[in-house]
């Protein structure tokens, strides 16, 4: 399937959890804040939140700034 | 006796409830590197550092997360909405930031405009309430205005931070009247944010009696960030030092410092 994450398409296995695609993409869970489709998924249900084609993921951080 | 006027006869800052060491306060942006900006800061003395909230770089060509960096023993994490130029966007951004599992503080940025960086005050007051009523301790970037910051105030925000000039623009304090006016008419703490470039301009805002200024690059693009943080750090200090000291009238004329009697025929 295919889900967009952080504007980008990307192809990932079919039934794959948010916490599955933060392994995937090498993310430590407890330093980023995960949105799924607008709504902020906390991190004790990235494991069992399954992700769909055409979803959209956004992966945030704290980077530097004023 | 002369009384005696040092730091310790100074409240500390509070905002929201929480007790801050330091009055000044620090952005992490625009550094040349990360270790410059970890001793620019740890010479300032600050603790509270502002954070922005990005997507993650998947292809890591940029450098990682800021958390890495910072000891968050020490420094109070307070997110910014910077880049958001609607209430729904600053929103958004807000509740991300405060996913992240720090604290409830949000440093609230609503821009309306690209050129000047001011705030849209109609979106800012409107965010400010949905984030107060959600248990945010919103902390508003605001222009020198009177009304608005009152109007900030009564949406529930923590503090009201009112710009010395705008956002990197390094002017200085361009209206000490309208600052002075705000700091006596609100109830919680006016936080100076945006705009001092050199140590004089945080002493004079100071000087003002405001609880508290927010600068990032002032430090982060002098010549020399880390003996910056330095005088940023003493320049606040000092500049609140001579506001509870109570400065002297300005006179028109002079009158001499030494004995006008017992001088020579």
């Amino acid at each position: 399937m295919k889900i967009t994450v952080n504007g980008d398409l990307r192809a990932v296995p079919d039934g794959l959890s948010l916490k599955g695609l933060l392994d995937t993409l090498e993310l430590d869970s407890r330093m980023v804040v995960v949105e799924h489709n607008r709504t902020i998924v906390r991190r004790p249900e990235l494991d069992s939140t399954n992700l769909a084609d055409g979803d959209q993921i956004e992966l945030v951080h704290f980077v530097g700034g004023g | 006796m002369t009384a005696s006027v040092d730091q310790s006869s100074d409240t500390e800052l509070t905002v929201g409830g929480r007790t801050f060491r330091s009055r000044l306060m620090v952005g992490t942006g625009k550094y040349s590197d990360n270790q410059t900006m970890i001793d620019a800061i740890d010479a300032s003395r600050a603790e509270v550092v502002t954070v922005a909230v990005r997507r993650v770089d998947l292809d890591r060509t940029k450098d990682e997360g800021i958390l890495y960096h910072l000891d968050l023993e020490k420094y109070f994490l307070l997110a910014n909405t910077a880049g958001c130029y609607t209430a729904d966007e600053a929103v958004r951004y807000a509740r991300l930031a405060r996913e992240a599992g720090f604290n409830e503080f949000i440093k609230l940025e609503v821009i309306g405009d690209q050129e000047t960086l001011l705030p849209d005050t109609r979106d800012l007051l409107e965010a400010s309430k949905i984030l107060a009523d959600e248990g945010f301790k919103v902390m508003a970037y605001t222009n020198d205005d009177l009304i608005t910051a009152l109007r900030l105030e009564d949406a529930g925000c923590a503090a009201v931070m009112p710009l010395a000039s705008p956002i990197g623009s390094g002017l200085g304090l361009l209206n000490p009247y309208h600052i002075r006016e705000i700091k006596r008419r609100l109830s919680v703490p006016v936080i100076v944010d945006a705009g001092v470039g050199t140590a004089s301009d945080a002493c004079a805002t100071m000087e003002q009696g405001v609880d508290g200024i927010l600068m990032n690059t002032a430090i982060a693009e002098a010549q020399n960030p880390v003996a910056m943080g330095r005088a940023m750090g003493l320049a606040v200090e000092a500049g609140r030092l001579a506001y509870l000291a109570g400065r002297m009238p300005k006179r028109e004329i002079a009158v001499p410092s030494s004995p006008t009697h017992g001088l020579l025929d």
